[in-house]
């Protein structure tokens, strides 16, 4: 685990958004799915998703709702809102925005100056 | 969506069931088996799995409370975290608790009532349909509301911007509905006047336009639904019974509606009647002259789409041609409309002159409260510093210090607006049920509305973060590491401070209030022992109208002189006189005079217009009035010998130079007759404890008859003896008369109630301001003597003597209070100047207001200094130092 690296702070909303646009998932769900398209990259302490979610639900940028799971267990869903679907795509591209930044600050060599 | 989730959060909270965290318990727990799940599936044994998923889902409680505060609905719980801390503070210091209230309590309960009363008077409209389009119409440039009923005819017909114009006035009647005979109120209406207003009856029907066929030819009564239930009891089958008036047949045709109480605010008719009857209910149908303005008010509902300025100068045009066609009766007829609930400009712009400069005090006793409370907020949160200091230490957001300070604060604004709205509801209710004056149904409706409410729950908020705001510079300046280094003695300097500052308003507020009320009470002592040209005391007046026992023409005179008689037979009664109405009673009749050379009798060439008041020989005699010069009437003044007449030194002065000149000379009444001048008597007051001097003229009876009669009895005797005495006198004369006895002093009630309630407001307001000085001065010297208790045992030990220790420790204190005294006595001076429209020679420069005013100041302050005082010299310096 030790090849993990820390999330940077604000950014487990944004990963939380891209993982339910994908389909509706409950909270574990979110959590393999995050796993699964980060490469398991990324350090997430399980229950830190929750405050997260319910964060999101507040801000009226996903919905939940009770169901069945894969395992047969009651489980609550979220999927995106038209206000989430939106969010998504402005924080994605401002995040884009800020990685190209920071990627070609780090990687400007002397004789670029 | 938030505020709705609040809500429910708070009623989850409020109920201990939380379904809302038991469903967050549920899907952390259903994150836990499904990891456990997939852990099981890898192998391991389902409860190794389990106690493997909880591990790795990390703080299970820590998660629990973030997603319960990420899932909202924590406003409500922070606050009642925050109340509970209040009341648990407040609890602690019930002496602080328990004075901040009452002191709030006070000033929300007196603008409470205030408004109320302004509510009830002014701000709400009659209770008729569409009342924004309904108005009074009122002649010439001093706004007067009368009319004659001719005029009133033409301007119903001639105008082409009302949907209807009504017109009533007031008569008292002799009820008989069996064998009582007992005074009522009525309003005489025209036969339009319900289907102006647009009122339909509750029961039965009203009378219309077309019943009216002309002098007594509509013996219709309508009934109040108070009255009916009352007088009647509510029964439903009084519709179409025959009751008498003043000994004539009339019908109860219906009953209107509850809400509908006549078009008065503050006079109900006990039944409406039409004004054709005026013959049979006043004993005289003086409808026909143009000249008589006997119409109270004129009124109706503007055309849609007709604007109040549309109808102006309609109602002008109207104007003019009454002024072409009757010159001789109508003068400068200009109009302008009022609101009807008041009676007119003349009456109603000063009651709400009175009653704004009343609710702009009550808003200064509200400012002088909140100051009082800042203050008290500031020295708690000073001595709270400490607290302050480690809680910011200990990590507390300053907003979060903030908001429990104002919790406070709104926590006593509104236990203290609480009680203060339940006093002002046990004042209001009393009121409305008070009858201020025995002789007229004057009342003063003023049950509060949730309009009063609302207003009262407003200004408590208000207050509550007007003074709640005091403290907030003070916490955002703390320093928590000086302050823990330091302890709490940390010194302020000796300039002037916010708390000082609030002091010094609070104190010139006071005084403002103190000067305002003493003007008031002086002014009212003032025209209570000055001169009203008759003299009130041991006389009784016994009021009736004739024509409410059947009687007419030649027979009322005839009766007026057997009662007079009869009366004066009395044992210990000295003399009897009679009189229509005394001066000082509503209702003064005045006639027009001219110059005996005037030819051209119209208005605008009148002498004077004196009220007239037409009196049997003895009058003066028993009412104490100082005859000057000349003679009283005599009953050979009749009809057969030239017309004379007694005018005061006023009348004679201005129409014929001088007091000396007029016995004998002549001048013209408004019908051209020549009248003699006989007799010269004092000047006195006719309408108004406030008027200037002003002519009057009395008339002999028998010249002039009339059925409205005042007889005054003069006598020593025990009134209850004298009343029963009269009684039986006037039973033994005629059995169906009714009439009212007052002592005259009672009676005069009536002329001294504007001044007496003006002086009763103004004096509780006073009270009240000086009440909030002394606990705002005995609140600061306490404190500033708390505070340097050591300083002063330091002092002591030094050898310092009382008078620098009182010096030191009070000083400050007088010297605020004599700057606030100042200002406010100022203030208060310029106020009077308003105070003397309404409260009879209220001079602001008069000497013993000012002193009075700087005694009482001098006072207060003494008074709220002095357990402080006590405190700073019984001050032992080896205790004090030993302690610390």
């Amino acid at each position: 685990m030790g090849d993990q690296a820390q999330l940077l702070p604000g950014t487990l909303d944004l990963l939380i958004l891209r993982a339910v646009s994908l389909g509706p998932l409950h909270g574990y769900g979110v959590l393999l799915r995050i796993g699964q398209i980060s490469g398991n990259a990324l350090l997430i302490e399980q229950g830190a998703l929750y405050p997260g979610l319910f964060r999101l639900v507040r801000q009226g940028l996903l919905k939940a709702s009770w169901g069945t799971s894969e395992n047969n267990r009651r489980a609550k869903f979220y999927e995106l809102t038209a206000a989430g679907r939106r969010r998504l795509r402005e924080e994605t591209d401002n995040w884009n925005r800020l990685a190209t930044a920071i990627g070609s600050a780090l990687a400007a060599q002397p004789e670029e100056i | 969506m938030r505020l709705l989730d609040s809500l429910g959060s708070l009623w989850e909270k409020l109920f201990h069931r939380s379904p809302k965290n038991a469903e967050m318990e549920e899907e952390l727990r259903s994150h836990i088996e499904h990891r456990a799940d997939d852990l099981e599936r890898s192998g391991l044994g389902r409860t190794e799995a389990e106690r493997r998923a909880r591990i790795e889902f990390g703080g299970y409680e820590r998660y629990r409370q973030e997603s319960h505060e990420a899932a909202g609905g924590q406003f409500f719980e922070t606050m009642g975290q925050d109340v509970r801390f209040s009341l648990r503070m407040l609890r602690k210091s019930p002496g602080f608790t328990i004075v901040a209230i009452l002191t709030l309590a006070l000033a929300i309960g007196a603008n409470a009532v205030v408004f109320a009363v302004m509510n009830a008077l002014v701000l709400r409209p009659l209770r008729v349909p569409h009342p924004q389009s309904l108005y009074a119409i009122q002649r010439g440039s001093d706004h007067a509301i009368n009319h004659s009923y001719p005029d009133y005819l033409d301007l119903r017909d001639r105008n082409r911007s009302f949907d209807g114009v009504a017109a009533y006035g007031l008569a008292a009647v002799g009820l008989n509905t069996g064998n009582n005979p007992t005074p009522a109120w009525v309003y005489e209406v025209t036969g339009n006047y319900f289907d102006a207003l647009d009122v339909h009856p509750y029961l039965g029907r009203f009378f219309h336009a077309s019943d009216e066929h002309g002098p007594n030819s509509a013996p219709y009564i309508v009934l109040p639904y108070a009255y009916w239930q009352s007088r009647f009891e509510s029964d439903r089958g009084v519709v179409g019974r025959v009751v008498q008036l003043n000994k004539h047949p009339f019908t109860i045709l219906g009953v209107a509606p509850p809400e509908f109480r006549g078009t008065l605010a503050f006079l109900y008719p006990d039944f409406w009647v039409p004004i054709v009857d005026q013959e049979q209910l006043e004993g005289a149908y003086v409808l026909d002259a143009r000249g008589n303005r006997n119409i109270l008010m004129v009124l109706g509902h503007l055309k849609a789409g007709v604007t109040p300025a549309q109808a102006v100068a309609d109602l002008n045009s109207v104007g003019s041609y009454l002024e072409k066609t009757y010159p001789k009766d109508d003068g400068h007829m200009t109009f302008s409309l009022t609101r009807p609930g008041l009676a007119g400009d003349w009456f109603g712009r000063p009651l709400e002159a009175f009653l704004a400069a009343l609710m702009l005090l009550a808003g200064l006793i509200l400012l002088a409260a909140c100051a009082n409370l800042g203050s008290l907020f500031a020295a708690r949160a000073a001595d709270r510093s400490r607290e302050v200091a480690l809680r910011l230490a200990l990590g507390a957001s300053r907003r979060r210090i903030l908001r429990g300070l104002f919790t406070e604060a709104i926590l006593i604004s509104l236990a203290g607006g609480a009680v203060g709205v339940a006093g002002s509801i046990v004042l209001l209710r009393w009121l409305s049920a008070w009858r201020p004056l025995s002789s007229s149904p004057l009342s003063i409706p003023v049950n509060p509305d949730a309009k009063v409410y609302l207003v009262a729950l407003l200004l408590a908020l208000a207050s509550g973060f007007l003074f709640g705001a005091v403290p907030v510079r003070q916490v955002l300046r703390t320093d928590p590491y000086q302050l823990v280094k330091l302890g709490s003695s940390i010194r302020m300097g000796q300039r002037m401070t916010l708390r000082d500052l609030l002091l010094v308003v609070q104190i010139a507020i006071c005084a403002v209030l103190v000067t305002s009320s003493m003007v008031a009470v002086r002014g009212l002592m003032r025209s209570l022992d000055s001169n009203f040209g008759f003299d009130p005391q041991n006389a009784m007046l016994l009021s009736t109208a004739l024509t409410m026992g059947g009687y007419s023409g030649e027979s009322v005179p005839a009766m007026q002189k057997r009662m007079i008689d009869a009366l004066a037979t009395i044992p210990g009664v000295q003399s009897v006189g009679s009189v229509d109405r005394p001066p000082l009673h509503y209702g003064a009749n005045t006639s027009t005079v001219f110059r005996e050379k005037t030819t051209e009798l119209k208005p605008s060439n009148a002498a004077a217009e004196p009220p007239t008041y037409r009196i049997s020989p003895e009058y003066f005699a028993a009412a104490g009035t100082t005859m000057l010069a000349g003679r009283s009437f005599t009953w050979h003044d009749d009809k057969n010998a030239p017309r004379v007449a007694v005018v005061n030194r006023q009348f004679a002065s201005k129409i014929f130079g001088s007091a000396s000149n007029a016995i004998g000379r002549y001048f013209k009444t408004d019908d051209g007759a020549r009248v003699q001048v006989v007799g010269i008597v004092e000047d006195g007051k006719y309408a108004s404890l406030t008027e200037d001097v002003h002519p009057a003229m009395f008339l002999p009876l028998l010249q002039s008859p009339t059925s409205v009669t005042t007889l005054v009895v003069r006598s020593r005797r025990d009134p209850q003896q004298l009343t029963a005495a009269i009684k039986s006198k006037v039973q033994e004369l005629d059995r169906g008369l009714p009439f009212d006895t007052t002592m005259w002093n009672q009676e005069l009630d009536g002329a001294l109630f504007a001044s007496r309630m003006a002086t009763w407001a103004l004096g509780v307001m006073g009270v009240m301001g000086a009440m909030l000085a002394i606990t705002g001065i005995f609140g600061m010297a306490a404190y500033s003597v708390s505070k340097r208790l050591r300083e002063l045992g330091i002092r002591i030990a030094l050898g310092a003597q009382r008078k620098q220790v009182l010096e030191a420790a009070l000083g400050r204190a007088f010297q605020l209070l004599a700057f606030g005294s100042a200002a406010g006595l100022f203030l208060g001076l310029l106020a009077t100047k308003v105070l003397a429209y309404i409260v009879y020679q209220a001079s602001p420069r008069d000497p013993w207001v000012l002193s009075g005013v700087v005694l009482a100041m001098l006072l207060l302050g003494l008074l709220a200094t002095w357990i402080p005082a006590q405190r700073a010299l019984s001050v032992n310096p080896l205790t004090l130092l030993r302690e610390e």
